[in-house]
């Protein structure tokens, strides 16, 4: 009775995560699928055509007739949407190197530092949490602007004479993403490094190796792992990032999530902006199984 | 090949005041905060030497190990290998390798690029490397596991994949941490010859950390015996059991009965002891001051049980009383208890496979020793 009484519960457990995306993520990606195979109308919702059960059966096959790819097509069409794309994923892409290159060396620090003091550096590391994500961007608009904090410093000891244009550049988008999603990239290296046994590179040095290659022999290899769920976490939601190009870049930003926003609320097009989070979905998800496969594979070889 | 016993026979530069020592460890002290892990410790070690370290657990040995390899800096004191003060070398310049007592295997590469990590740092030819590898994979027997990851092997195969990495450069030192802890006893056998075999053919000198007298016993020249930070004998295994020079060394090197007395004569290479259940009579060239109070150590084996009192005036002799049999095999260990309620152990070897009318328990019997047969211990 308690086996089975357990069974279920570890059965239970199972299922949890798979409620939750089926509710959260694949009722409404299925929604917005929908929605991107429809086409505009002046009407409430402002799509067509709309599902409705009293249409009963032949209705709904009518309706399913009226779908169409047309949307996807009319993105291939428009060089706005692929440049669109192209632009999030570079600075996406820059924006992670960058932010790798400064949490790394802060999460190696952090699993150097004495056992004790670790705790409060991780809660460190997470105080910025603590403000609005949106009042912590407005802040470094006051920081980057010509008159800001920034710029007076740096003219008042002399490094510069004229005050730097960083605001409403691309430059402004890369400290804005790497400041925000910093802790994302600082949290899964850290806690890989964490776990790294120390007797490892005692072994590599007493096999002859200078610390600097036991280093990228044996440490970094082994936070791998970290290294890719931090980039992933960091990349991901950069490429469709929103908030950040809307006020630290300029008007002539490009970014996926911008002209997303403009679809959906200045133009009101509702089926074109759900293709474009469909393919930006796509983008996303299509590599991240592909680089999963290929781990499982390695691993499998392995054995 | 040759037997080994030959050379070893006739291998002992401690003995000869000529010979440099290669490795010296010199008033070696470390603190790790207030605690004193090794305690103003001095010891040397021969070039070609096996050695072991012997002790309880939380002796030193790792540290002094780790020392040596340059993982820990000592307090105070030096150390000199090869006639260098090492104190400035960093350990991946050290010409000493490790085996470590976690194995500390790199997780991310099979057991061929464990093996030859070494290697190839120090730029050995791929060819070579492949096949220095593949000897040292048959050393240990895991050739066909030579494409598995450490995390796909059990405890003893990961054992020995670290001992074949620590041994694949044939450093002048091998330092070895526990080499053979995880090993079943038949295969742990096999591995104490074909170490020895390899140390003799590659002419290394091997530190030996172990907790198992017997493995210590077989496989090295000498045994230093450590407790407390302190090495308290260093001597050939036959010395260290045969003459231990404290309690502590007879108690913790195999069994022992130590018989309590007080000095009643001493002198010209003799020594007699009374109190207890025994007058000991013994051969010894200790002197202790008489009336005061020493302990005559001896092992099971040399204590003789028999039905009848021996007929031999000289030898000491006590009655007794057979308390428990333990049959293991090749011997049969009685305990017997003295008239003082001491229990002392005895063993005797099982030469015939059956013996008539053997002791049985609760039998009256007589337990007696030679004069030469134990040490005299003072306190
Ligand atoms: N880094 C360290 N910090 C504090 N104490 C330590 C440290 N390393 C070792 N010690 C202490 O030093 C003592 C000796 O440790 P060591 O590892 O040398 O023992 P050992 O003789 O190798 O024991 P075992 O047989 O269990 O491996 C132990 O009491 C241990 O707790
Ligand atoms: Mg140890």
């Amino acid at each position: 009775m308690k086996a089975l009484g357990s069974s279920i519960f570890s059965r239970l457990v199972i299922i949890v995560p798979y409620v939750w995306l089926l509710l959260f993520f694949l009722i409404p990606f299925v929604i917005v699928f929908r929605i991107s195979l429809s086409t505009t109308a002046i009407a409430q919702p402002p799509y067509e055509p709309v599902f409705s059960l009293a249409d009963g059966l032949s209705g709904i096959i009518d309706n399913i007739r009226q779908l169409s790819f047309d949307n996807f097509v009319w993105l291939t069409e428009d060089a706005l949407y692929f440049n669109a794309y192209l632009s999030s994923i570079k600075i996406a892409g820059i924006s992670t190197l960058l932010t790798l290159l400064i949490a790394y060396p802060i999460a190696y620090g952090m699993a150097q530092a004495p056992r004790t003091w670790r705790p409060t550096l991780l809660m460190l590391v997470i105080l910025p949490f603590w403000t609005s994500f949106l009042i912590r961007v407005y802040a470094w608009i006051a920081i980057l602007k010509p008159e800001g904090l920034l710029n007076q410093s740096l003219l008042s000891i002399g490094v510069i004479s004229e005050p730097l244009i960083i605001l409403n550049t691309n430059w402004a988008i890369y400290i804005g993403i790497v400041y925000s999603y910093l802790p994302f990239m600082i949290l899964p290296i850290y806690s890989a490094l964490e776990k790294m046994d120390h007797s490892l590179i005692e072994a590599a040095q007493d096999l002859g190796c200078p610390p600097m290659t036991a280093f990228w022999k044996i440490t970094f290899p082994l936070s791998l792992a970290g290294v890719v769920a931090g980039c992933m976490l960091v990349f991901i939601p950069a490429v469709g990032e929103f908030v950040i190009p809307d006020l630290l870049g300029g008007s002539q930003t490009l970014m996926i999530g911008k002209t997303l926003w403009n679809e959906f609320n200045s133009n009101r097009d509702w089926p074109v902006s759900a293709a474009v989070a469909t393919v930006l979905l796509l983008i996303l998800v299509v590599p991240i199984v592909f680089f999963q496969n290929m781990q499982a594979k390695a691993d499998e070889k392995g054995r | 090949m040759k037997s080994l016993g030959n050379i070893r026979r006739s291998f002992a530069p401690w003995a000869d005041p000529q010979s440099k020592p290669f490795i010296s460890f010199r008033n070696i002290t470390k603190k790790f905060g207030d605690f004193t892990a090794v305690d103003n410790l001095t010891l040397d070690i021969y070039h070609r030497e096996f050695f072991a370290l012997l002790g309880a657990s939380g002796c030193g040995k790792s540290t002094l190990l780790r020392m040596l390899a340059g993982f820990e800096r000592p307090t105070s004191g030096e150390i000199i290998l090869d006639g260098q003060d090492i104190a400035a070398i960093p350990p991946y310049k050290r010409p000493v390798n490790m085996m470590f007592q976690s194995y500390a295997l790199f997780p991310h590469m099979t057991v061929e690029s464990n093996i030859g990590f070494g290697l190839r740092q120090d730029g050995m030819p791929k060819a070579e490397i492949a096949e220095r590898v593949q000897q040292m994979l048959k050393l240990v027997k895991l050739e066909q596991f030579a494409k598995r990851k450490p995390q796909q092997l059990s405890g003893g195969q990961r054992q020995r994949v670290a001992l074949a990495r620590s041994l694949a450069k044939r450093p002048k030192v091998l330092l070895l941490d526990e080499p053979l802890g995880a090993l079943d006893k038949k295969l742990r056998e096999e591995t104490q010859f074909e170490l020895m075999d390899l140390q003799q053919q590659l002419g290394l000198t091997f530190v030996v950390v172990t907790h198992d007298q017997e493995e210590a016993m077989t496989m090295a020249d000498r045994i230093a015996v450590m407790s407390h930070g302190k090495v308290v004998q260093v001597a050939t295994p036959a010395e260290i059991y045969e003459a231990p020079n404290s309690r502590f060394v007879a108690d913790f090197i195999g069994d022992v009965n130590i018989l309590e007395g007080s000095v009643k004569a001493a002198g010209n290479g003799r020594v007699e002891l009374s109190g207890g259940d025994f007058t000991v009579r013994a051969v010894s060239d200790a002197a202790p001051a008489i009336g005061t109070s020493a302990a005559f150590a001896i092992r099971p084996e040399k204590l003789k049980v028999s039905r009848t009192a021996p007929a031999d005036p000289a030898v000491n002799t006590s009655e007794g009383e057979i308390w428990d049999i333990a049959y293991l095999g090749d011997m049969t260990v009685f305990h017997v208890k003295l008239p003082s309620g001491k229990v002392v152990k005895t063993s005797m070897l099982n030469a015939q496979r059956e013996v008539e009318n053997p002791i049985g328990y609760d039998e009256k019997v007589w337990v007696s020793f030679a004069e030469t047969a134990g040490v005299v211990l003072r306190d």
